[in-house]
């Protein structure tokens, strides 16, 4: 089952991916390497940013016994180190959704975007920013500046919620009608928030502009907290999904045949989808290419395998992000770049390199 | 240092006031070396204010906003000013911040609330008595209380000059168009920062039935009859010249595109509501007497 369509045809991929058939030790080497690396990159990401805060220096200080400057503690414990969970669990959450999604629709253009939470998710929090004021004040001060992750979260869930009830007819859900159906339900959704659009006054687009190129600049430990045991559990219930979604790359009747609860698992996948995605874009933002790049790279490097793939593109996914949230937060320093407009840049030239060099491999 | 609040709350509150001024005056210059030394600037106006009563050398940074005076852009930036990263802020180690209104997001001030740097929030307004009340604040913040009253009392003075001189004889019919990107008309309604500049300059918006920005129909500009464009002096996407305008399928139409009144002023000047909007009445209602035919 493992790598059938990479491994019988001649390509420069043959010799980047030595090993046929089994490439379960390199994927156990990869997944040594990407976690060494995340490693890596967390204690980077703690160590910079825009103030001159050091994190060698402060451990330092507490290894000795003295009392962190104020400032110093705060700016890692409150701003770097939430920020960093954050942008683990984001990464992960949008790697991983996108690759489960690949996988269900067996399309290498499949993501988290495809079964409209994307789009749901834009509308919520669309709404939260431009009708946010009609809300009576009660709620409003109960929500604070909870209410657009709330409601984005809010408007991903409808929509993967109405459109697993379009495509499931007599308990079969048809994956061909959920991905049109998805494709429908993004445009009405887009629309929809065009019209709110047009009513949202000067300074409300230019909150819906910043939000949308995403960012984590508003982490903050009541965010990880909410979205860490939503991403959390759904990476976890995707880990039950890898060997079904093997078997899923032969088709759904084959699938069948060989004993997968092909339905049970659709909606698994769905959900999970919907709960990871919803939450990550909920707290960050548009955060775009994740899920495309790094599930490809992965699967070039590794092969197909979803056992070995899902582990290793949220660890992938993860260190992705928070480099990217480097550049963002000290590139421009004092001032912040957009996390998604590094996304984007980083990773549209790069994955187009990979292609390019292996485009006569890439067949998914 | 003693604080100012030693009087009790029950005192007049001329006295406590006049005590406060006091107290501050004879202590002003150690006072000044106390806090306010390392201040960041966020919005346009606070920093024009803080420009005008002289007290610049205290500045360690500013928003991108923040563009009057040009020596002011030589300070570090630190973003847009509703979408502050907190880490920024806080690596120009600021002991106090001056914020306009809006500035933001909510968490972003909550961490900087959470570094116990001092957070002087100056309230939004677009007319006299809101001017002088972010003279105040910001004055009162920096600990030069008399120094705002005397900017304040003379910017109220030429204020006052500046709209008895641009009372017309009949009321200018004004289109104040933010941007037409990709020929869609983004323009002002009631109650928005340019309508209250232009009816300070004696000119009428020629635009009502919405509140604040929005996008506007065709017909409904055409149905306004402005008598003259107004429009922000500013490169990039608000772009178009004077020349867009006349060549837009709508505004091209109007009374104002057949006299070629089109009027640019820089943005900041415009709808700041600083100590420079006497400046920009002035300015604008002599634009507008010209633009009459």
């Amino acid at each position: 089952m493992a790598a059938p369509a990479l491994s019988d045809r001649p390509s420069p991929l043959r010799r980047l991916a030595a090993a046929e058939g089994d490439r379960r030790p390199r994927a156990r080497l990869a997944a040594l390497a990407l976690t060494a690396l995340l490693l890596v990159i967390c204690v980077l990401s703690l160590g910079v940013g825009a103030s001159g805060t050091s994190l060698p220096a402060a451990l330092w200080q507490a290894f000795n016994g003295e009392e962190i400057a104020m400032r110093d503690r705060l700016i890692l414990f409150d701003i770097r180190l939430p920020r960093l969970a954050m942008g683990m669990l984001v990464g992960a959450a949008l790697a991983v959704s996108g690759a489960v999604m690949q996988g269900l629709f067996r399309n290498p253009l499949a993501d988290p975007g495809l079964v409209g939470v994307g789009a749901g998710a834009g509308l919520g929090a669309i709404l939260a920013i431009v009708l946010g004021g009609l809300l009576p004040l009660a709620l409003r001060d109960g929500l604070g500046y909870a209410l657009v992750p709330v409601a984005a979260f809010a408007g991903g869930w409808v929509t993967t919620v109405l459109l697993y009830r379009i495509a499931t007819r007599e308990g079969r859900t048809s994956v061909a009608v959920m991905l049109l159906a998805g494709i429908a339900l993004a445009a009405l959704a887009g629309a929809i928030s065009g019209v709110l659009v047009y009513m949202a006054d000067d300074s409300q687009l230019r909150d819906l502009t910043f939000w949308g190129l995403g960012s984590l600049a508003g982490a903050t430990w009541g965010k990880v907290l909410v979205a860490g045991p939503l991403i959390g559990l759904a990476l976890a219930a995707t880990s039950f999904l890898a060997h079904a979604l093997n078997a899923l790359a032969l088709g759904e009747a084959p699938a069948a045949h060989l004993g997968i609860p092909v339905q049970r698992m659709k909606r698994l996948a769905v959900v999970s989808v919907a709960a990871a995605t919803g939450a990550a874009v909920a707290v960050s933002g548009g955060i775009g290419f994740i899920g495309i790049v790094v599930p490809h790279l992965l699967r070039l490097i590794i092969g197909p395998d979803h056992r070995l793939l899902l582990p290793n593109a949220a660890l992938l996914g993860a260190s992705l992000l928070l480099v990217a949230d480097m550049i963002s937060r000290t590139i421009i320093a004092p001032a912040e770049l957009p996390i998604g407009i590094v996304t984007a840049v980083i990773g549209g030239p790069f994955f187009l390199w990979i292609l390019l060099r292996n485009r006569a491999g890439l067949d998914l | 240092m003693a604080r100012p609040h030693i009087l009790p709350l029950t005192t007049p509150l001329t006295v406590r006031v006049a005590a406060l001024v006091l107290s501050v005056a004879l202590a002003g210059p150690a006072m000044a070396q106390e806090a306010g030394r390392r201040v960041v600037s966020l919005g346009g106006a606070v920093t024009e204010i803080v420009y005008a009563l002289g007290e610049q050398d205290r500045l360690a940074a500013r928003d991108s906003t923040s563009t009057f005076p040009v020596e002011a852009t030589a300070l570090p930036d630190v973003g847009y000013v509703r979408a502050l990263s907190p880490e920024g802020v806080l690596s120009v180690a600021p002991d106090m911040i001056l914020a306009e209104e809006s500035s933001g997001p909510q968490e972003t001030l909550d961490v900087l609330e959470a570094a116990q740097v001092p957070l002087v929030v100056v309230p939004d307004g677009y007319d006299g008595p809101a001017i002088r009340r972010k003279i105040e604040i910001v004055a009162e913040a920096l600990g030069v209380p008399e120094k705002g009253e005397a900017l304040a009392a003379e910017v109220e003075a030429t204020l006052a000059e500046a709209v008895e001189g641009a009372r017309p004889d009949q009321p200018v019919r004004v289109l104040f168009v933010l941007s037409m990107q990709g020929g869609r008309i983004m323009a002002a309604g009631r109650g928005s920062s340019a309508e209250a500049i232009i009816s300070l300059a004696g000119g009428v918006n020629a635009l009502e039935g919405f509140n604040g920005y929005s996008q506007v129909s065709d017909e409904a500009v055409l149905e306004a009859a402005p008598e003259v464009i107004l429009m922000m002096e500013r490169g990039g996407d608000h772009g178009g010249d004077s020349a867009d305008v006349l060549a837009h399928p709508v505004l091209g139409q109007t009374p104002a595109a057949e006299t070629g009144a089109v009027l640019r002023l820089p943005g900041l000047l415009l709808l700041g509501f600083g100590p420079r909007t006497p400046e920009a009445v002035t300015a604008l209602s002599s634009a507008l007497k010209a633009a009459r035919p």
